[in-house]
């Protein structure tokens, strides 16, 4: 199947390009189908490609030596992701899960850098890239590491909690990562966490509090 | 009746990921614009949400004091 000029005309990395660039970088990416839940770059490894996602969803993750999951990002049509490990002819940073079936653009490192050489816009337009990647990344480690993002979920969680079903306000993820000054990835894994210490209980739509003492200590918790 | 995905019609542009993301079948496209069937299956995985770049679906939790 053709690459669809179209697309990457609207990518980051290839915006403002004329036609006739676009026609001739497009000869050089490949398309890559990968079906719903496969892990088709694995951390660590070395892939030297860099890909776009043309249709569906992509899962960008790291995974603990204890198995514990921390989403990254989510890649969604016309993202691009594995940029690092390209750039730098390192391992791949993290890994990628299909959450759909999805179609990647794929190129090649040395393709990528004939790209780079050929066509300066792309530089800067990667440069862009780069620093937003950064910007996120940095945040995110802010979160994780310096902020008590999981005593600001543990308060809002007693505050929005009902004592019966039906009683509380529903909150999405996305409502309790506004509400904490926090992402949604550092919501999923707070809640994660407090199951895992069986002070809450997610029992499909419902998160149930069945410690209140130990929710407590949470929020009293030097950070 | 049991809870599932709730959809504002208003936001959604019909992409359709969330329909591919859904591990029940529980999304479907109907014309442009999304909707829900009630499934027992549903596992409140919020992979839809996730996904949903316009903020058409939401998974709300509702929080409980035992």
């Amino acid at each position: 199947m053709a690459i669809q000029v179209d697309f990457l005309k609207k990518t980051p990395y290839f915006s403002g390009l004329n036609s006739a660039a676009l026609d001739s970088i497009a000869k050089l990416i490949f398309e890559k189908k990968v079906e719903r839940g496969e892990i088709f770059l694995l951390e660590g490894e070395s892939d030297e490609v860099l890909y776009f996602v043309a249709s569906g969803a992509v899962k960008i993750f790291k995974t603990s030596a204890e198995g514990k999951e921390q989403i990254l990002s989510i890649a969604r049509t016309g993202d691009s992701f594995n940029d690092v490990a390209v750039f730098d002819s390192g391992p791949n940073l993290a890994a990628a899960q299909a959450m759909a079936p999805v179609i990647l653009y794929g190129v090649r490192k040395n393709n990528l850098e004939a790209i780079v050489r050929d066509y300066p816009k792309v530089a800067t337009n990667v440069t862009g890239v780069l620093a937003n990647r950064v910007r996120y990344l940095v945040s995110l480690v802010e979160d994780l590491s310096f902020k008590h993002v999981m005593g600001r979920i543990a308060k809002l969680l007693l505050e929005y909690g009902g004592s019966e079903t039906g009683a509380g306000q529903r909150l999405t993820q996305q409502d309790m990562a506004a509400m904490a000054g926090t992402v949604r990835e550092v919501v999923g894994r707070s809640l994660k966490v407090l199951e895992e210490e069986g002070i809450i209980k997610l029992d499909r739509h419902r998160i149930v509090i069945t410690d209140r003492e130990a929710l407590k200590k949470v929020i009293e918790a030097p950070s | 009746m049991i809870e599932m995905p709730v959809i504002d019609p208003e936001k959604c542009d019909g992409c359709g990921v969330c329909v591919d993301v859904c591990h029940c079948h529980a999304l479907v496209l109907v014309g442009k614009i999304i909707s829900v069937n009630t499934t027992q299956e549903c596992d409140w995985c919020t992979e839809c949400e996730i996904v949903c770049i316009t903020g058409a679906l939401s998974c709300p939790f509702e929080i409980v004091i035992e």
